[in-house]
């Protein structure tokens, strides 16, 4: 009796912390050095929207290739889940949102070295299964019957693009889920269990085997601006710089245009 | 068992015990203090609390009653039939522990999903499709909380006294009847200890629910995807949340041990 009670109490106590942890990413630790501004050495740990993981992870090689000995670890996830992990002590050098708003919460908790910088624009896309199987051609489509829609969380930058867009368009949508970031929206097409999701136009184009990105006029009105910003305890202070430099410069900009993202 | 030996306790493991309990206890103390106590009614009856809760309890409940209507006949199963390949079996029951739930969420998907192994037919043949639904939840759960109940209830099992279902069936009992009138009032405490721990596990349960059956206020969202997602935009919120989960589940779990597990 007594082992049962007491694995009953471990029970609870299990259950307590397996509710309060969530999708925690794994926060990467910047271990460089503090290096001179010649020669930057170490990792350098940077936090970005989900809907960069393509094209940054591509930055971040080329970026590698181009300064040997650094080493660029990242964290790709829902802008707001990476701004609270950064506002609660999160060892990142480098924030790259898809939305000001959640940039403005890293800014506002005084978290950021300096001003960010807008690099790229981006905007959404009605991603269906590859063929297109429900016809969808615009917005008024996803609430004809029997069509299940995935969007993002309205704190998530593609759900506020999202809720923007539909309300532009005057079409009252009521999704199957909510999803917490766009990538996860994304997945949940390519499974085939929604038959359309709202994503940027890079997300569509990235899996482009799989799914195919239908245009629609409301989504000028719903335009995310995408900033970036060295963090201000930033463990590779360096690096976080070089690396921004480069996502600014005119190699970083090929690859991100090359994504389909829009220049500023 | 009462009183086994007397003297201090000695240091060796008093000291280890006394981490072991502040490792476990100071977080929950975390959330108490930091808990937003000014306008903690206020955001108590925000209506999305209460929804969520409400759709948890229920979703935890009927995932239990599932894994008992499953989960005893196949903890008897194992622990009183012998056939090949049992110990196969009873490290595949024990699966879901060490998968993590986001891949069992993905896995769900793979056979109950639209075009799933199981779910392409249930779609096609009954129109039950389970991804984004409350019973969907209910599955999520069940699939990673029902392995606490199988181990708990064999454990009981083997641990019981075999000869009673021998004077049972030298009584003229069938098998059934000797599982149904000796072994299962028998066992009844470790049936009892297994779903209270199947129970809170379901209760708690993230990454599977929120892949499976995605995230829908009413609909999908329990307590642990509403703290999740809360964590994004407002810590305050979320920790209030994570307060009520702990609260609830601590009670039940609490006076369910007085009442059906006798107190050492």
């Amino acid at each position: 009796m007594r082992v049962r009670s007491v694995l009953a109490g471990f029970a609870v106590a299990a259950t307590l912390a397996l509710a309060a942890c969530g999708g925690s990413n794994g926060s990467n630790t910047g271990s460089g050095a503090p290096a001179s501004a010649t020669s930057i050495t170490g990792d350098v740990s940077v936090f970005a929207a989900a809907s960069l993981t393509e094209s940054f992870t591509q930055i971040g090689k080329d970026f590698e290739a181009a300064h040997p000995g650094v080493s660029v670890k990242f964290n790709f996830a829902g802008s707001s889940a990476l701004a609270t992990q950064i506002n609660q002590g999160a060892p990142a050098d480098v924030f790259a949102s898809a939305a000001p708003k959640n940039m403005k919460d890293v800014t506002d908790a005084g978290n950021a070295d300096g001003t960010p910088t807008t690099f790229v624009k981006n905007q959404l896309v009605i991603a269906v299964p590859k063929g297109n199987p429900k016809h969808i051609t615009g917005l008024a489509d996803l609430v004809k019957p029997g069509v299940k829609v995935a969007l993002c969380a309205a704190q998530v930058p593609c759900g506020a693009a999202a809720n923007t867009a539909l309300s532009a368009a005057g079409v009252k949508l009521t999704p199957v889920t909510l999803e917490q970031d766009v990538k996860q929206a994304l997945a949940k097409v390519k499974l085939g269990e929604v038959d359309a999701a709202l994503v940027y136009r890079t997300d569509a184009k990235a899996a482009a085997s799989d799914v195919d990105g239908v245009e629609f006029p409301e989504s000028a009105k719903a335009i995310n601006e995408y900033p970036i910003v060295v963090l201000k305890g930033a463990p590779n202070r360096a690096g976080a710089q070089a690396f921004v430099a480069y996502v600014l410069s005119a190699a970083g900009k090929s690859v991100l245009s090359a994504a389909g993202f829009q220049a500023p | 068992m009462r009183r086994p030996a007397s003297g201090r306790a000695p240091a060796a493991l008093l000291l280890p015990a006394t981490l072991g309990l502040a490792f476990l206890v100071l977080p929950l103390l975390g959330l108490v203090v930091r808990a937003p106590w000014a306008t903690l009614p206020r955001r108590l009856v925000e209506p999305g609390v209460l929804t969520a809760l409400r759709l948890s309890l229920q979703t935890a409940s009927l995932a239990t009653l599932l894994c008992l209507a499953l989960g005893v006949p196949l903890a008897w199963l194992l622990a009183r039939v012998q056939f090949p390949g049992r110990r196969l079996v009873r490290a595949l029951v024990t699966v879901p522990l060490v998968l993590p739930p986001v891949v069992g969420g993905v896995a769900l998907l793979l056979v109950f999903g639209r075009r799933g192994l199981l779910g392409a037919w249930l779609s096609n043949t009954f129109g039950v499709t389970l991804p984004f639904t409350t019973p969907g939840v209910v599955v999520a759960e069940a699939f990673v909380a029902m392995p606490f109940l199988v181990i708990a209830v064999e454990g009981a099992l083997r641990g019981a006294d075999a000869r009673y279902e021998e004077a049972a069936a030298t009584l003229g009992a069938g098998r059934w009847t000797s599982f149904r009138r000796v072994t299962l009032p028998l066992v009844a405490p470790g049936v009892a200890a297994g779903a209270v721990l199947c129970w809170a596990r379901a209760l708690g349960e993230f990454g599977a629910t929120i892949t499976f059956a995605g995230n829908f206020p009413g609909r999908t969202q329990t307590m642990p995807l509403a703290v999740y997602l809360a964590l994004e935009q407002d810590l305050d919120a979320a920790i209030v949340l994570s307060l009520v989960l702990l609260a609830v589940s601590v009670t039940i779990l609490a006076s369910l041990r007085d009442k059906w597990i006798a107190a050492p």
